[in-house]
C-alpha cells in the first residue's frame, strides 16, 4: 500500500465515523439513543439492514466460497425474502404498538420476566460470540495479507466503533452505516469490473461464465434432498426462512435497525428494500468467486493461497516435498489452461463431436489440480496437524493485493474495514440497549424516570461490550470457516429463540412457564443433537423453533388452562 | 415494569403510499414475485451455462 491507498483508507474510515460522531454529540435522549430519530426514513433503515447483515467476513469469505464451491450458497438466502414479509406483516406492528425498545421486552409483556430474561440471555450470549468474530475475522485476514499486527488491527476496528457508538448510540449506528453501504457498494462494482479487465484478452464475461458453469461453479439451484447436502433449495428455503425470520424478527441487532423511524410505512420499507435486493446482491459477490475462480485458470495462482501458511512450513524439515508440490502444481495448472482453451476452441468449431471430448479432457485436467491442491493441505498437516487449511478466505484479498491499481486497493481495504465497522456497530448497541432495558432497568426499576442516566448507562453498556468484543478478538482463537462458524452458533441458538416468538404471537392460551421450560428443554435438545448427528446446521432452526412450540404446548397442556391471557400486562 | 410508551394504534391502517400499491398485501405479493423471479432466473442462468 501507498500513500495514496492510505489517504483513501483512513479518510474513508476515520471521516465516516468522525462525521457519525460530530452529528450525534448532542444526544440526549433515551428513545433517540436507542431508535435513532423519529425522523428516519426507509432508505436510511434499509440499508442499516443490509450493513447490520453484511459483515467483512460476507466480503472475505463469500467471494472464496464462491472460488471454492461455486455459488450454490446463494441459496442460502432463498427464505431471505418470505421472512421479511413474515416480519413485515407480523412482528413488526407488534412491536410497533407496544413502542418496545427491545424484542425481548415484548416477551416480558406476553409472558413473564422469566422468558424476557431467557430470550435477552440467549441473545447475548450468541451475539457476544459474534461480535468477537465480527473483529477476529477480517482482522486475521488482513494481517496474513497486509502483513500487520492481528492486535493493532483488533484494537482499532474495537475502538473506532467504540468512540461513535458510546456517543451517538443507534442514530450515529444507522447514520454511519448509509456512508459505508456507499463505500462497499463502490468497491464491489470496482472489483468486479477490474475483474473482467483482467481476463485474458478475446475472453469476455460469457466466455468466462461457460467456463465456470462447464467446470460446475454456477449450479445455483439444488434440486437434492439429500439431508447432509449443506446448501440446497429446501434447506434455503425451510432453513433459511427459519434462520432469517429468526435473525430478523427476534435478534436485536436487527429489530433495532428498524424500531426507529417516522411510522411503521418507512420500517416496512426498509425491511422489503432487503427482500428485493438480498439474493441479487449476494449471487453478484458469489459471482465474483466463481469468475476469480476461471480468472485463476489463465494466471497461475499460488498453490495455497494463505502464503503466510504456506511459506512457514515450506521453509521447515519437509521443504521438500512443499517444493516438489509447487512444481507439480504448475504443470498441472499450465495443462489446464490447455485444455480450457481447446475445450472453447471447439465451442466455435462446426464439428460438435470434439466438444465433449475436449471437455472430458478439460475437467480431468482440472481434477489434477484440485487434486495438487488436496495434496498441499494433505502435507501442511502432515507437517503440522494446527497448520490452517483451508485458503479460500485469502482468495478474493489476494486478488484485490495483485491486481488492483493504487488509491483502488485502499479502496477495497476500506470495503472490508467499513463492513466490519458496520455490523459490529449495530451488534454493540443492540447488546448495549438489552443490557440497560431488559437487565439494568428490570432490577432498577426506580431508575426508568431518569433519562439522563439511562442514557449514561446505555453510553456505559455501550463501551463495556466493545471491550468484551475486543477482548474476545485477542484472546480467543476462532473455527477456520468463519462465516459458517457465525452461521452455525446462530442456527443452534436462533431456532428456540422464534420458537418463543411464534408461540407469543400464535398460541394465546400458552403463557410463560410453559415456554420458558419448553425452551429450555428444546435448547438442551438442539445442543445434544448438534454435539450427535451429521445434519446440515441450517435444519436446527426448523428443528429448535418446532420442538419449543410442540414442547411448549404439551407444558401448558400438564399445567392447565393459563388464568391470564392478556398481552398488555407487563413484566 | 419497564416504562413503555403507549401503544401505537394509527400504524396498522398506514397505507404503503407507493404509486400503484394501495394495501401491503400487493407490496408483499410483488415481493413474492421477485423472489420466484430471482429464482428460476438463477436456475436458468445456471442452465445456460451449465
Amino acid at each position: 500500500m501507498n500513500v495514496a491507498d492510505w489517504v483513501v483508507l483512513l479518510g474513508t474510515l476515520v471521516g465516516i465515523a468522525a462525521y457519525g460522531s460530530w452529528r450525534t454529540c448532542q444526544i440526549g435522549s433515551l428513545n433517540t439513543y436507542l431508535k435513532g430519530r423519529q425522523s428516519t426514513g426507509w432508505g436510511t433503515i434499509g440499508l442499516s439492514v443490509m450493513a447490520t447483515q453484511a459483515s467483512a467476513i460476507t466480503f472475505l469469505s463469500l467471494p472464496g466460497q464462491g472460488f471454492e464451491s461455486g455459488i450454490g450458497f446463494v441459496q442460502n438466502y432463498f427464505g431471505l425474502p418470505l421472512a421479511l414479509i413474515i416480519v413485515s406483516g407480523v412482528f413488526l406492528p407488534m412491536y410497533r404498538r407496544f413502542g418496545v425498545y427491545t424484542a425481548y421486552e415484548f416477551l416480558g409483556r406476553r409472558f413473564d420476566w422469566k422468558t424476557r430474561l431467557l430470550g435477552a440471555g440467549l441473545f447475548q450470549l450468541q451475539r457476544g460470540f459474534s461480535a468477537g468474530v465480527t473483529i477476529y475475522a477480517p482482522a486475521i485476514i488482513l494481517s496474513t495479507m497486509l502483513g500487520w499486527p492481528l492486535d493493532l488491527i483488533v484494537v482499532c476496528i474495537g475502538f473506532l466503533v467504540i468512540a461513535y457508538t458510546v456517543t451517538g448510540g443507534t442514530e450515529a449506528v444507522s447514520l454511519t452505516q448509509k456512508w459505508q453501504m456507499a463505500v462497499i457498494f463502490i468497491g464491489m462494482v470496482t472489483a468486479f469490473i477490474v475483474l473482467l479487465v483482467e481476463l485474458p484478452v478475446g475472453l469476455g464475461f460469457n466466455d468466462a461464465a461457460h467456463v465456470a458453469g462447464a467446470l460446475g461453479k454456477l449450479q445455483a439451484v439444488d434440486l437434492s434432498i439429500d439431508p447432509s447436502r449443506r446448501y440446497t433449495l429446501w434447506t434455503g428455503l425451510l432453513g433459511g426462512l427459519f434462520l432469517s425470520l429468526s435473525y430478523f424478527g427476534t435478534d436485536q441487532s436487527q429489530v433495532q435497525r428498524y424500531l426507529g423511524g417516522d411510522s411503521l410505512r418507512e420500517s416496512r420499507l426498509g425491511l422489503m428494500f432487503n427482500a428485493l435486493l438480498k439474493i441479487p446482491m449476494q449471487f453478484l459477490i458469489l459471482l465474483i468467486g466463481a469468475l476469480l475462480f476461471v480468472f485463476y485458470q489463465f494466471e497461475r495462482p499460488p498453490l495455497f493461497f494463505n502464503q503466510s501458511e504456506w511459506q512457514r512450513h515450506a521453509q521447515g524439515p519437509e521443504g521438500g516435498t512443499f517444493r516438489a508440490l509447487e512444481k507439480r502444481h504448475v504443470v498441472a495448472v499450465a495443462d489446464s489452461e490447455k485444455a480450457i482453451r481447446a475445450w472453447l476452441h471447439t465451442r466455435t468449431s462446426q464439428d460438435a463431436a470434439v466438444e465433449p471430448i475436449a471437455r472430458a479432457t478439460m475437467l480431468e485436467a482440472n481434477r489434477q489440480t484440485a487434486a495438487v491442491r488436496s495434496e498441499a493441505k494433505a502435507a501442511l498437516l502432515a507437517a503440522d496437524p494446527r497448520a490452517k487449511t483451508k485458503d479460500s478466505d485469502y482468495v478474493f484479498i489476494t486478488f484485490i493485493l495483485a491486481k488492483l491499481p493504487h488509491g483502488l486497493l485502499g479502496l477495497l481495504i476500506a470495503v472490508m474495514f467499513a463492513a466490519a465497522l458496520s455490523s459490529l456497530a449495530a451488534e454493540l448497541t443492540a447488546l448495549s440497549t438489552t443490557t440497560t432495558i431488559d437487565f439494568w432497568r428490570y432490577f432498577r426499576p426506580l431508575a426508568a424516570a431518569d433519562e439522563a442516566r439511562n442514557v449514561r448507562v446505555a453510553r456505559r453498556f455501550t463501551a463495556l461490550w466493545g471491550l468484551v468484543a475486543v477482548a474476545f478478538a485477542l484472546l480467543v482463537g476462532f473455527a477456520e470457516n468463519l462465516i459458517e462458524a457465525v452461521n452455525i452458533v446462530g442456527s443452534i441458538f436462533y431456532g428456540v429463540v422464534l420458537g418463543i416468538f411464534l408461540v407469543a404471537f400464535f398460541f394465546r392460551r400458552v403463557g410463560g412457564s410453559a415456554v420458558f421450560f419448553a425452551a429450555l428443554a428444546a435448547q438442551a435438545l438442539v445442543i445434544a443433537m448438534f454435539l450427535s448427528l451429521n445434519i446440515g446446521y441450517l435444519w436446527y432452526n426448523l428443528i429448535g423453533c418446532a420442538v419449543c412450540i410442540v414442547f411448549s404446548m404439551l407444558v401448558q397442556t400438564v399445567l392447565g388452562p393459563r388464568a391470564n391471557t392478556d398481552p398488555g400486562r407487563a413484566a | 415494569m419497564t416504562g413503555l410508551l403507549p401503544p401505537d394504534q394509527r400504524s396498522d391502517a398506514e397505507p404503503p403510499g407507493l404509486p400503484g400499491f394501495h394495501t401491503w398485501r400487493g407490496v408483499y405479493l410483488f415481493v413474492f414475485g421477485w423472489f420466484v423471479l430471482a429464482v428460476v432466473l438463477l436456475a436458468v442462468f445456471a442452465r445456460i451455462f451449465s
